[in-house]
């Protein structure tokens, strides 16, 4: 008996003239576009419940979002938390990992941040302390602040930028790094924008699928 | 397994000394309700648990009795809903699933803590995937050994999270029912999904006379209904200009209501229709602009226009990888207006050229009232149904050869009325109930599509038994696989008195994965080969149920006949041609049109 079914076989099928590109973005076959992943940030204002913290690891881990560092503390209002998470990703990456995040339930807002927006980390940096006054030099260089000193040992804490941070762990690596502990970056829009509210969630659906004019993200 | 949990426990002496454990007391009731007797006021947790339930209009559920759910049974003692005790927390939760898909209201299930809800997590799993309406309630040790590693304690509520739309842990008597309420609609609202509410013992067994809010969600949880008038425009005015448009129906329709607006649309502007795996009887199959299923095993003719097409209105889909094939060659000349109700679906497989946020019915509504003329496709038309001719679904059955498993769903669609639902395992049967039956009605498949969850066949016909109406038969088209898996809810099938008819398509083989073997693994049967399988029908008779079987065609009508006509669970055991395969083919990531209508040509 015959096997399967009749008709035209796949190379007597007219076939069609476009291509998509991994994103689905139907694309001229002639210049693939592909979009380059960014570094940006995304501000998450949320219920300040036990789980939540977890809820948005935990998508981020599932989804293999690129996250590249995850800071939570609470804000002004004492039921709300805010949730600062630098990822990189290319562009229709973020679009996804905004929606995802505005998905779960104990979700308030999400917004992407501008690059202008001010974006501060803090680093506990411990060091040999054969040379306090070199160390001390330094500490003053990055305006740090001496939070502990033993005949060993200097701890320096160092607030500022993501660069400044590399920038002080790389001059005090000289002395010999004991340890380190860094929070991640936090964030804030500049001026009277606001970051992330319990007003903003009202961006309707529609307007958050259109296109938009990424720009490049500088770290200040 | 979990059974054996209502003995007592280490976890069951820590209880609240003023626990109240005799609910069943109704003389004892205040006289200030003049109410029926089942509105006396509530007097613990796991009562206000079942209120919660009661408020919401809940009938059936599904469960399975333990240690730390204990409360809440006692609770359900007094209740009008109707407990089926199932004989696996799976088969619970598939029950609960295809009650919420032929029922359109979520489906509950109960299971104990620690194994009661670990076996729940396939059907959660399962109705995440589909988006299908399900609340579980799982029974949680005492607060205080939370964390203990107690006996038959699980971290719930995380094992959970991944495959819930949302769930909650809940810690305190006064709340618990509000919590469960808040649940009941989340998992109905927007876009619908598995809840899941884990229920400490001591929270349930704790004294409240608080009565459980109405089913309401969180303000944090926001639904956009209907979408941006000015894409709506745009859209209607892509789709008046279209050469080539299709229709592509999926789940969401169902799930939306919104079939009826969705045949009219179509048959007024003459617009060929295609269905995803879920969205099968949203559109009826015997109507000429039907082209059926498309994707992995779709219909020739509805994958040749999906990818032809120039206007593709996709409502109610995620474009699931099994539809689309490589996303670089599906629909590559279309755009793509995308309706549907969860935003994050909008441009995360397929860029959405036209961004239709909201609920299918509503934005159908809106297409309906802003497209003014139909498409001039004429030739396209046309072309469709050359296609349909072209690619016909028509399969060799001589009668000197084993049985074709496509003439036994055929048969069996004969046998049974317009409205028959249909329940299936995963496999190759599946793929022939979906492309051998006609399905003219939605919410008459049951199935499990985004998972893939082998033995949700016969537990989603007992869900789908007791919500579908009495002149409904429900025929559960299985495979020797699938149905091996949870073939323990025959017990559950027998004591119920539930009509239902499962047909086993007996290929003695885990069937798709020896068809990928023969092509994609020069035929190497590894642990795919079923050939100890028992005999169905005697087992079903060892259950209580009624056993048929068919070896050649002539016992197919009379057979098939004698199991619908048996009132109460009956098996046929079908022995189907062994070799049998599910074409159109198109291999994972492939292009859809270039689909295999034989081996040969993959």
């Amino acid at each position: 008996m015959k096997r399967g079914l009749d008709g035209p076989e796949p190379d007597e099928r007219p076939t069609p003239a476009g291509r998509r590109n991994k994103q689905g973005i139907r694309i001229d076959p002639e210049v693939e576009a592909t979009h380059e992943p960014r570094r940006t940030v995304i501000s998450a204002l949320v219920e300040h419940e036990p789980g939540v913290l977890s809820d948005v690891s935990g998508l981020f881990s599932r989804r293999q979002f690129n996250i590249e560092s995850l800071t939570v503390g609470p804000t002004e209002d004492e039921d709300r938390a805010r949730i600062t998470i630098v990822v990189e990703e290319p562009d229709p990456g973020i679009d996804q990992v905004e929606k995802q995040l505005r998905k779960l339930v104990p979700v308030i807002s999400v917004r992407e941040l501008e690059p202008d927006a001010m974006r501060r980390e803090l680093a506990l940096i411990k060091v040999n302390a054969e040379r306090p006054d070199q160390v001390a030099a330094v500490a003053d260089m990055y305006d740090a602040k001496t939070v502990d000193s033993s005949p060993e040992t200097a701890t320096v804490e160092v607030t500022g930028a993501r660069q400044k941070i590399e920038a002080a762990v790389e001059t005090f690596s000289q002395f010999g790094i004991r340890e380190i502990s860094r929070t991640g970056t936090t964030a804030l829009a500049r001026g009277t924008d606001q970051t992330a509210t319990a007003g903003s969630t009202a961006q309707p659906a529609d307007e958050a699928n259109r296109d938009d004019q990424y720009q490049r993200a500088d770290d200040d | 397994m979990s059974e054996r949990a209502a003995k007592v426990s280490p976890a069951d002496d820590e209880q609240d000394d003023d626990q109240i454990t005799d609910s069943a007391t109704p003389d004892a009731a205040t006289e200030d309700d003049v109410k029926s007797e089942t509105t006396e006021p509530v007097t613990t947790g796991a009562e206000s648990v079942v209120r919660a339930l009661e408020n919401a209009g809940v009938e059936h559920a599904f469960g399975v009795q333990g240690g730390a759910i204990m409360p809440v049974y006692d609770a359900l003692y007094d209740s009008d809903i109707r407990h089926v005790t199932m004989a696996h927390e799976q088969g619970a939760a598939h029950a609960a699933d295809a009650y919420g898909i032929v029922s359109g209201k979520p489906g509950i299930c109960l299971a104990t803590s620690g194994p009661g809800a670990t076996n729940l997590v396939t059907g959660l799993a399962d109705a995440d995937m589909d988006s299908d309406p399900l609340v579980a309630l799982t029974g949680q040790v005492p607060t205080e050994l939370v964390g203990n590693d107690a006996f038959q304690e699980t971290d719930t509520t995380g094992v959970t999270t991944p495959v819930t739309k949302n769930n909650t842990f809940a810690s305190d008597s006064d709340r618990v029912g509000s919590d469960v309420s808040e649940a009941f609609a989340l998992a109905g609202e927007g876009r619908p999904g598995p809840t899941l509410v884990d229920l400490p013992k001591d929270i349930t067994n704790g004294e409240t006379d608080r009565e459980p809010d109405a089913p309401a969600v969180p303000e944090t949880y926001e639904v956009q209904e209907r979408a941006d008038e000015e894409i709506v425009k745009a859209a209607a005015e892509r789709i008046e200009n279209a050469a080539r448009p299709v229709m592509l129906l999926g789940g969401g329709v169902i799930k939306s209501e919104a079939s009826e607006a969705c045949r009219e649309f179509a048959i007024e502007h003459d617009i060929p229709v295609i269905t995803t795996m879920p969205g099968i009887g949203s559109f009826p199959e015997d109507h000429e602009l039907s082209l059926e299923m498309a994707g992995m095993h779709g219909t020739g003719y509805a994958n040749m226009a999906i990818t032809h097409c120039d206007t593709l209105i996709g409502i109610g889909t995620r474009f699931d990888d099994r539809l689309t094939g490589g996303i670089e060659t599906f629909a590559p000349d279309a755009d793509l207006i995308h309706v549907d109700i969860d935003p994050a679906e909008i441009s995360k497989n397929i860029h959405a050229d036209y961004p239709l946020v909201g609920d299918a019915e509503t934005v159908v509504e809106q297409l309906v009232d802003a497209v003014d003329k139909s498409p001039e496709a004429t030739k396209w038309r046309a072309q469709c149904q050359q296609w349909k001719s072209d690619y016909s679904m028509a399969y060799d059955a001589p009668k000197d050869k084993p049985v074709q498993p496509e003439f036994v769903i055929e048969a069996l669609d004969e046998a049974t009325s317009d409205r028959a639902i249909v329940t299936t395992g995963v496999g190759q049967h599946q793929m022939w109930a979906c492309q051998y039956w006609t399905y003219t009605e939605p919410r008459t498949w049951v199935s499990s599509h985004g998972l893939g969850t082998m033995g949700y066949g016969l537990p989603s016909a007992i869900g789908a038994r007791i919500a579908a109406d009495d002149d409904q038969e429900v025929v559960c088209i299985d495979g020797d696989g699938s149905f091996l898996m949870t073939l323990q809810g025959l017990s559950v099938a027998v004591r119920e008195e539930l009509d239902i008819t499962v047909a086993v398509l007996n290929n003695e083989y885990i069937g798709m994965v020896r068809q990928w073997q023969d092509a994609f693994f020069d035929g190497r049967h590894s642990a795919s080969d079923y050939s100890w399988m028992p005999e169905f029908d005697k087992l079903a008779e060892a259950f209580g149920a009624e056993g048929f079987r068919i070896d050649d065609y002539d016992d197919v009508a009379d057979t098939i006949e004698d199991a619908i006509a048996y009132d109460g669970p009956s098996v046929i055991d079908v022995h189907i041609d062994p070799d049998a395969n599910v074409y159109p083919m198109v291999p994972s990531g492939g292009d859809n049109g270039q689909f295999a209508l034989a081996e040969d040509q993959l």
